[in-house]
């Protein structure tokens, strides 16, 4: 063999040998992928969700505890876990829809967000699960937000409700208290900005937490009609849906929210909060474990921590009790799983074990019963459990209610309403015009 | 080596791999998403064919229409920055003191990533304790502009961190070609008594001409496909008035999950950026070529 060839040679093995490995990789993510069910009975399930040790410590260690203890119990099973953040979730999970390679377990969220999966035929209905005794266990309303044409494609395992959170310290300051009516809370806004505080901590720039802010606007003012307006029931046409974007721009008027909100993302403007420069904050309940607890947050501040009911308004057709909030994320089972049977028992063990521990050891709300006598739980924590037992309707989140390019324009036109690019009623225009075209 | 070349089985050879990965990585993408163009699809159930509805609805899309002339505004800026990166190449390439340490100062930006960067003006222009207001608000202006939420301001208040990411790479390419031109022209240019400017603009400049046309394309074209910064930024907001060609391709695809009409918007982006290397190429087009020697 010459020189020559052999050189030739060297660089052709090199060449396949990347091509290859790059293969291999990929050939043996497809096998925990589509499942394997080997003859001993040995099965592999591939699991993937959206809690990295990273950011959501405490989640992570919850779910490796409870792979760890279903491995122990059922020795034939191997589960493989993939872990993505939040964004890149969502992406990944669209892409393997498109080549149809779901995963066999994983996270997916409600209503608007699962609808497109469904009609695809990817998700299998878990309605025989609830059959059981797990069917009791959910909270009224949960699984619910799952359905579609009357089967349940996913099963919940977190439930949320949004407070206003507030800064004791700061309100006792200025002998405030915790408002009840709007009234008063446009009175405690108004002492706020007086003496040079920030009201409200708000990072618009993720858009949906402005939607919070008129989600409970406009759910205070005409009860029930965004929803209505939303599912088809209703039209936008409502004036207490326009009034209530009005009454967005009255605040953003009175600098009630943080210098440059449209410009900060939901991190940044926690850190307002988090840092003490701003007064209030409305968020979900999954921000708990910051004021209950997290080890990283100095107790001091958490002490300082209390929350409110969003405030009445006169003539408003909602009651306090009512929330906006709604089930996170739950779990689904791919339909073209080969190893559906399993992938279905290890969704059922991991929403009742979640149930069980998620409280005491993550600090997460499960979206089944929990118990409060039975275990030792922060004050906070307990009160917001309390109120969700008491809660008279719940509002889905708006942008998980529509369907995605719907949640788009209601997402982009929260950001312009709060920069006040557009008028209350173009607002609802343009909401009812992105409802009509349905897709 | 000449004996090897010159088989031609060989050289396809040595071609393919290469070959193979540039059809599989981008041409092959690039046919499938003109076909995706012309499909309803939401990327998960089937798709219909639906032939030009989406670009169609592209033309009368006034939000696209928006983006690309922030697209091309930005594309125009990216141009005229060029004269400013020429210019600092020009003195650096100079006896001056310290060249060393500035050229190295040119270059930072060219380390990092785009995240990083991103993240790193996201302190600087942070309203309420950016390094930016701090400091406006320490020379005496009351209120400064909260810079990301403006819709006037945002776009210009991108176009720093972006030019400023990529100065380091013109200047670079600038410096290697005016260090490119033999000393013996400008020693005799200076013996026949040509001031510095007159060296830089009568014999430094018409030299590197080909480099220059060269970045004016890179320039442009890579500001028409500029996604990452804004993306990390500003998300295109607020209210779409930072949006640009490719955010918005990404925000129908993944976000409204309209992956027809964001494929349209993709293909449509590619073929202005052929039209537009050629019309750059058209223009700048030169018959006779500067040599040095």
């Amino acid at each position: 063999m010459s020189k020559k060839t052999m050189a030739i040679l060297l660089s052709w093995t090199l060449v396949l040998a990347v091509i290859l490995s790059g293969c291999n990789s990929s050939s043996s993510d497809q096998e925990g992928e589509t499942g394997s069910n080997g003859t001993d009975g040995k099965v592999t399930l591939k699991f993937m969700h959206l809690w990295p040790a990273g950011s959501s410590a405490q989640q992570n260690k919850l779910v490796n505890d409870i792979i760890k203890q279903y491995q122990t119990d059922h020795p034939n099973v191997t589960i493989k876990q993939e872990v993505l953040e939040n964004e890149q979730y969502k992406n990944k999970l669209k892409i393997l829809s498109a080549s149809n390679e779901l995963p066999d377990v994983g996270v997916t969220w409600a209503a608007g967000f699962l609808e497109p999966y469904v009609k695809g035929n990817l998700f299998a209905p878990l309605d025989d699960l609830l059959g059981d005794s797990l069917g009791e266990k959910f909270i009224a309303g949960t699984t619910e937000a799952y359905a579609i044409d009357g089967k349940t494609y996913a099963l919940p395992i977190e439930l949320n409700i949004s407070p206003i959170y507030y800064n004791k310290a700061i309100f006792a300051k200025y002998n405030l208290q915790p408002p009840a009516t709007y009234d008063e809370f446009l009175s405690v806004l108004k002492t706020l900005t007086e003496n040079g505080e920030v009201p409200i901590a708000l990072g618009n720039k993720d858009r949906w937490t402005g939607s919070l802010w008129y989600m409970y606007l406009a759910n205070r003012l005409g009860g029930d009609a965004l929803e209505k307006a939303i599912n088809g029931s209703g039209k936008f046409d409502d004036p207490a849906l326009t009034q209530a974007a009005a009454e967005v721009q009255k605040l953003v008027d009175m600098n009630a929210f943080n210098k440059g909100f449209n410009g900060l993302s939901n991190d940044e403007g926690k850190s307002e909060f988090m840092n003490e420069k701003a007064a209030m904050y409305l968020m979900g309940t999954w921000e708990l474990p910051n004021f209950t607890t997290n080890p990283d947050i100095p107790q001091e501040f958490k002490d300082k921590i209390g929350f409110f009911k969003f405030p009445t308004m006169e003539d408003g057709k909602s009651d306090i009790n009512s929330w906006v909030g709604g089930p996170g994320v739950g779990l689904f089972v791919a339909q073209n799983s080969k190893v559906k049977e399993e992938a279905q028992k290890f969704v059922q063990y991991f929403v009742e074990k979640w149930g069980e521990s998620s409280v005491t050891e993550a600090g997460v709300i499960p979206a089944t019963k929990v118990d409060t006598a039975a275990v030792q739980l922060p004050q906070l924590y307990i009160d917001l459990l309390n109120e969700l037992n008491q809660a008279s309707s719940l509002t889905l989140f708006a942008d998980v209610q529509m369907k995605p390019a719907a949640a788009q324009a209601h997402l982009d036109m929260i950001q312009a309403l709060f920069g006040k690019a557009v008028t209350p009623e173009d607002f609802v225009k343009n909401h009812q015009a992105a409802i009509d075209k349905g897709n | 080596m000449d004996k090897v070349m010159s088989n031609r089985l060989v050289a396809a050879m040595y071609v393919l791999p290469a070959l193979l990965l540039l059809l599989v990585l981008v041409y092959i993408p690039i046919v499938l998403t003109g076909y995706y163009g012309l499909m309803q699809w939401d990327g998960i159930g089937a798709m219909t064919f639906i032939g030009l509805d989406n670009y169609a609805r592209l033309l009368q899309d006034g939000t696209f229409w928006q983006s690309a002339n922030h697209t091309f505004l930005l594309a125009l800026f990216s141009a005229l920055s060029l004269i400013g990166y020429l210019m600092i190449a020009l003195v650096l390439s100079g006896k001056i003191k310290g060249a060393n340490l500035f050229r190295k100062i040119y270059l930072i930006p060219m380390l990092l990533s785009s995240v990083a960067i991103a993240q790193l003006w996201l302190k600087i222009y942070h309203p309420s304790n950016g390094v930016l207001n701090t400091f406006l608000e320490a020379i005496g202006f009351s209120n400064p502009p909260a810079w990301l939420a403006e819709p006037s301001l945002v776009l210009y208040a991108l176009f720093v961190p972006i030019l400023w990411q990529y100065a380091g790479f013109y200047i670079l390419i600038y410096y290697a070609a005016l260090k490119n031109i033999p000393e013996s022209l400008v020693e005799a240019a200076r013996i026949d008594g040509a001031s510095p400017w007159q060296i830089a603009f009568r014999i430094k400049l018409p030299l590197i001409t080909e480099v220059i046309k060269v970045t004016i394309v890179l320039a442009v074209v890579g500001s028409l496909k500029y996604f990452d910064l804004i993306y990390v930024m500003t998300d295109g907001g607020p209210n779409g008035s930072s949006e640009v060609m490719a955010s918005y391709m990404y925000r129908q695809a993944f976000r409204s999950f309209d992956f027809g009409y964001g494929s349209a918007v993709g293909f449509f982006l590619l073929l202005i950026c052929l039209l537009v290397t050629w019309l750059l190429r058209k223009a700048t087009a030169s018959k006779d070529t500067i040599q040095y020697s």
